[in-house]
């Protein structure tokens, strides 16, 4: 029946590429939520009237994160070739992607990251301050805890564009089921095996958002 | 306890320089319940947050529990605050967290081990009545539970001063009134000295020894807080009390009187302590010969003696009138003749 259907495609090559785009896609959210945490964080921190009030540093992270979330990612892929071939020491595979991926979704997650920091009540920092909590206090028992259910769907936002962002990347020889998809699928006009590489796709992203929203709604206790 | 010297806030803004808090002096000692009234923009909330370091003061200083928490900084400073908690209008609860953790919550930044924090929150839960609901979060609570977990968090490192900024401003007249009785009973109980901040005088009425009348940055009037009802000297005092003593139609209702009573006088007495328990009116009518009629009046009870207020409208003869007026007077009753019709 299957085979019918869709008699250009090899399912042991779709699984394979179907672990290849969840490999970079797990990778790339760890090492994003870790990095856009500690870029919104620092944001937030330095931001005017707070703990650690810099305009100076703010100006600068400000500055480096909407430059990297202006660029296109299909360029920034480009243009990070250099720099991906002197830490990996190569251009081709799944771990080639994560430089770009990371680069690419780390300063739009420090947003969003800040962007919930902000919408903590400021009371409550200040009741922690009249408490006598060190920052590392507030950081660690308020600020993250309090925002804990924006920063999980923010990351469930750009789970999801990592999942395209990987797709972009197969296509330049990153691998996955973007590079299956247009290898496979489109130079060689097998319309089933993009198709099949879509569906495949939209499972990943639809499992993605419906664990973000059920562990957002599960945290959010306002 | 706390001994604030010469203090000023200046912020300087856009507009150009803002003076919070003008040369403030004030002596508050320990175990006072004490009070701070102002309209918004007087800079009583400046003043409350310079006493745990939330602000530091432009000039002056400001002595709590021993310790200059205009001067201190850094690890010293979050020492003190532990003996400095606070209580807030909004509450300011972890949302995340639950009444138990809330109130757990000091006690980690403390540092105490979790055996005696979960010992010490059972303790705190029961002060403030609300067993029962240790496990609920903030969003399932009513304005007053939330604020009695505020209470038992700032309770919970046994600090020596409560400050209240604006504690029962968000919550209704009979949730005010429990948490005003529980913040006096554990002055009472605990020997904490408190240190309050509102806009209504009914919360400087029913809990303060002393209250302080700040306006434009200054205090203007300072003294126990029946002496202040007694003899109210600024203006802005006067209507404050006003706030309690007489409802808000007296003036219409006064002059609506006159209308109807073309003859004889409206007085506005004023007891103050034990000239409000006697006989005055029946006194009055037995040895006068004037007709008394009551129009309106009120009895306040403060932490040092009850005040109260009462219209009365008095008519007959002239020479008897005066007589009468002048037996209210000898009776340490305050008499305010409001118009001769």
């Amino acid at each position: 029946m299957l085979e019918t259907l869709l008699p250009n495609v090899n399912w042991e090559k779709m699984i394979e590429a179907t672990n290849e785009t969840l490999y970079m896609t797990a990778i790339s959210v760890v090492i994003t939520f870790v990095l856009g945490l500690i870029l919104g964080l620092l944001l937030f921190l330095t931001a005017k009237g707070n703990i650690w009030e810099n305009a100076i540093v703010n100006k600068v992270i400000s500055s480096v994160v909407n430059v990297f979330r202006s660029i296109p990612f299909i360029i920034l892929i480009v243009l990070l070739i250099p720099f991906t071939k002197l830490i990996l020491d190569t251009m081709i595979g799944e771990n080639a992607a994560l430089p770009a991926l990371i680069i690419g979704a780390a300063p739009f997650y420090a947003r969003m990251v800040e962007i919930g920091l902000r919408e903590i009540d400021k009371g409550v920092i200040e009741a922690a301050k009249s408490m006598g909590a060190k920052t590392s206090t507030i950081i660690f028992k308020v600020l993250i805890p309090e925002s804990l259910p924006a920063l999980v769907s923010g990351i469930t936002v750009t789970a999801i564009a990592l999942v395209s962002y990987t797709a972009m990347a197969g296509v330049i020889g990153a691998g996955g089921l973007g590079n299956l998809a247009y290898l496979e699928g489109f130079q060689r006009s097998r319309s089933d095996v993009t198709f099949v590489a879509t569906v495949i796709i939209l499972i990943i992203v639809f499992i993605i958002q419906f664990i973000g929203d059920s562990i957002t709604s599960k945290l959010d206790k306002r | 306890m706390i001994s604030i010297k010469d203090v000023k806030k200046i912020y300087s803004s856009r507009q150009g320089k803002v003076t919070a808090v003008d040369n403030v002096n004030l002596e508050i000692t320990e175990g006072e319940i004490f009070g701070v009234i102002g309209y918004s923009g007087a800079g009583k909330s400046t003043l409350i947050r310079m006493l745990n370091g939330l602000e530091i003061p432009t000039e002056g200083s400001v002595i709590v529990a021993n310790n200059e928490v205009s001067k201190i900084k850094g690890g010293s400073l979050r020492k003190a605050r532990q003996e400095i908690s606070m209580i807030f209008q909004h509450f300011n609860l972890l949302w995340s967290r639950t009444v138990r953790e809330n109130i757990a919550f000091p006690l980690e930044i403390a540092g105490v081990p979790k055996g005696q924090r979960m010992k010490r929150v059972d303790e705190l839960i029961r002060l403030v009545g609300l067993e029962g609901r240790e496990d609920a979060y903030p969003s399932q609570l009513s304005g007053g539970q939330k604020q009695r977990v505020g209470i038992a968090r700032a309770l919970a490192n046994n600090p020596k001063v409560l400050l209240c900024d604006e504690a029962t401003s968000a919550l209704d007249p009979q949730t005010t009134d429990s948490i005003l009785e529980l913040l006096v009973d554990i002055n009472k109980r605990l020997g904490l000295t408190i240190v309050l901040i509102t806009h209504e005088m009914h919360v400087i009425r029913k809990i303060c020894h002393r209250v302080a009348v700040m306006e434009g940055g200054k205090v203007v009037e300072l003294g126990p807080v029946l002496d202040v009802f007694k003899h109210p000297k600024e203006e802005i005092t006067k209507r404050f009390v006003q706030q309690v003593t007489e409802p808000e139609e007296t003036k219409e209702t006064i002059e609506h009187l006159l209308e109807l009573y073309p003859h004889g006088t409206v007085v506005q007495l004023g007891f103050v302590g034990e000239a409000a328990e006697q006989p005055l009116i029946t006194n009055l009518i037995r040895h006068y010969h004037v007709t008394v009629n009551i129009l309106q009046g009120k009895i306040s009870q403060t932490q040092n003696g009850s005040y109260g207020t009462l219209f009365i409208h008095l008519d007959g003869e002239k020479e008897e009138l005066s007589k009468a007026i002048a037996y209210i007077e000898s009776q340490q009753v305050g008499v305010e003749v409001i118009s001769n019709a």
